[in-house]
């Protein structure tokens, strides 16, 4: 985090420097700090409710989906937020989830049609704790200023870099070989380095906002287990979806893609170097480490699971690592029974076109007619009995 | 001179550092008063939900009046409880009542089918649940609570304004925690 905001600021003085000279260094930096406040402060105001718009989700209340209220209530509890997170649904079938909002009294959880559909109880609950985690460690918000630093470093180098192509070609050279010749060599050598700033910053920038998400991925899954007490139920939903076939998520862009619980892009082409360039960790490896929780539940038998598995030093702060001795439970009584996925799914369905603004009707003859909102006419046939049925009910 | 301004910024610091300790404790301790209180409203909660539990299954499960009647009365005794003691043994039997209920669900598949019987039923599972998670939580803020007043330097401070430990939450009872004995004679 401190380290992005570094390499933000020493672009924003390389650029300076070399457009403008020995002084130009600090305007650069003055710029390069303005156009990241504006950002923070845009996001800031509107930052969750732009995310939940460009998702399509919709806010839902206890009688919608009476089971995801619980589960979210229970994980609110069981994190002792003070007040209870917005809920929200999405109508897509690629099961995944995301929590936003800057701070635990302004959350939101949006979770997909999809992964209600698919997933049971406890693992529900695995999902919701997990996102819960991320509000409670105010991840939203790391990320949120992780991604404007991003932004605001690929912004400002990319304004230099075409200023450059432009300037250039444009034969307009007055600007920056101007003075006297030795001055003149001393000023293309700082273009030199600007420009390779331009280049390298935004790398690193990129570099250092996967790495850190990818921490904060793994603290929350930490987070959930504790929450819980059961990491197994996140191991089998994080199962689940890693299997899901269904195309990926329709509503996502590479800015909105750390707040999902798994990473919401399908990998096209497996190459070495994704580990570095990914937002999350691998979907294998977390199971692994939630399921090699076999001990308790803290934070500290996670970062022995972590590094058993990893063979990497731990992850989680120092401060957390206080021993702790909090027993496994055992799985709810509800999620040991084979559910009928069909029936699930079949009710998720009618969620989600209750949600857009469906009309139920059920005939004498007890077919249920689900109507879309769109539908003109105030009455309706149906279709097996041949009942005329009234539609303003 | 500069010997006492150092001595006056020496002891500022220090009525700082006590100021922002002491805070730091009245905070968590009320964290975990919060927290207490919140077992009380999921507790509450559990009452208010059984009428509507005993009057959606009656009509199905005729002959188990005894069921019925057992978990009534566990219910009235919680909720004139007195005492913490009183409370904690009458929300035990209600829970135990509670779980026998459960079970004999299994028995009454019409019952188990019904809409509205499920709509209770996943309103009870997750008022238990939220009891067990509030409970947990409150041990939760009890260790952060306990470990604040144990650990330097707070607990130079914790000492000063005699801030006490918090006992944590026992389990339902002392026979739950027993290993039952298992004998070969």
């Amino acid at each position: 985090m401190v380290l992005m905001a570094v390499v933000l600021l020493l672009l924003g003085f390389f650029i300076g420097l070399g457009f403008f000279g020995q002084q130009g260094g600090f305007f650069g930096l003055l710029i390069a700090l303005t156009i990241w406040l504006i950002l923070t402060l845009i996001s800031f105001s509107q930052g969750d409710a732009i995310l939940l718009a460009a998702s399509k989700a919709k806010p839902v209340t206890h009688d919608v989906h009476p089971q995801l209220f619980n589960v979210v209530e229970e994980m609110r509890i069981a994190a002792g937020l003070p007040a209870m997170p917005k809920i929200y649904i999405i109508n897509d079938p690629a099961p995944n989830a995301f929590a936003t909002g800057r701070s635990p009294q302004t959350a939101s959880v949006a979770v997909t049609a999809g992964l209600l559909a698919r997933l049971n109880r406890d693992e529900l609950q695995g999902v919701i704790a997990h996102e819960m985690s991320h509000i409670l460690h105010r991840d939203i918000l790391f990320v949120t200023l992780a991604g404007i630093m991003l932004g605001s470093t690929v912004l400002l180098s990319n304004v230099f870099l075409r200023g450059m192509f432009y300037g250039s070609t444009g034969g307009s050279r007055r600007r920056y070989s101007g003075g006297g010749r030795g001055g003149g060599q001393a000023q293309l050598l700082m273009l030199v380095i600007a420009i390779v700033a331009a280049i390298l910053a935004p790398l690193m920038a990129y570099l250092l906002y996967f790495a850190l998400s990818r921490k904060r991925e793994y603290l929350a899954d930490a987070g959930a287990a504790r929450l819980t007490r059961y990491p197994e139920g996140l191991a089998s939903a994080l199962e689940k979806i890693a299997n899901d076939p269904s195309p990926q998520l329709a509503t996502v862009n590479k800015v909105t893609a750390p707040m999902y619980i798994v990473n919401p892009f399908k990998k096209q082409g497996q190459m070495k170097l994704s580990d570095w360039t990914s937002t999350h960790p691998s979907i294998s490896e977390r199971i692994k480490i939630l399921r090699g929780m076999t001990h308790g539940v803290s934070f500290r038998d996670y970062s022995d699971s972590f590094s058993k598995i990893t063979h990497k030093k731990t992850v989680v702060p120092l401060a957390a690592l206080t021993k702790e001795d909090i027993a496994l439970r055992e799985a709810s009584a509800q999620a040991k029974k084979q559910e009928l996925l069909e029936k699930q799914f079949r009710q998720v369905g009618d969620i989600m076109r209750r949600v857009n603004g469906f009309i139920f009707l059920t005939c004498v003859c007890g077919l249920k007619l689900k109507i879309p909102p769109n539908f003109k006419g105030n009455n309706v046939i149906c279709p097996r009995c041949h009942k005329v049925l009234p539609l303003s009910a | 001179m500069t010997a006492l301004i150092i001595v006056a910024a020496v002891l500022v610091l220090l009525i700082i550092f006590v100021i922002g300790i002491y805070n730091a404790l009245i905070g968590l301790r009320n964290q975990v008063d919060n927290a207490w209180s919140q077992i009380d409203v999921q507790l509450k909660r559990r009452h208010d939900l059984i009428p509507n539990l005993v009057e959606t299954a009656r009509g199905y499960m005729k002959h188990e009046r005894g069921t019925f009647e057992a978990i009534t009365n566990a219910r009235s005794q919680a909720v004139g409880a007195k005492t913490v003691a009183e409370a904690s043994k009458a929300e035990g039997a209600l829970g135990e009542a509670l779980s026998k209920f459960m079970l004999m669900v299994e028995n009454y598949p019409d019952l188990k089918a019904s809409q509205n019987f499920l709509a209770v039923q996943e309103e009870l599972a997750s008022t238990e649940n939220k009891i067990s998670f509030s409970r947990q939580n409150y041990n939760d803020q009890v260790l952060f609570f306990n470990n604040k007043i144990q650990m330097f330097p707070s607990n130079t401070v914790a000492n000063m304004f005699n801030f006490s430990k918090r006992d944590f939450f026992g389990l339902e009872s002392a026979a739950e925690r027993e290993v039952p004995k298992v004998s070969f004679s």
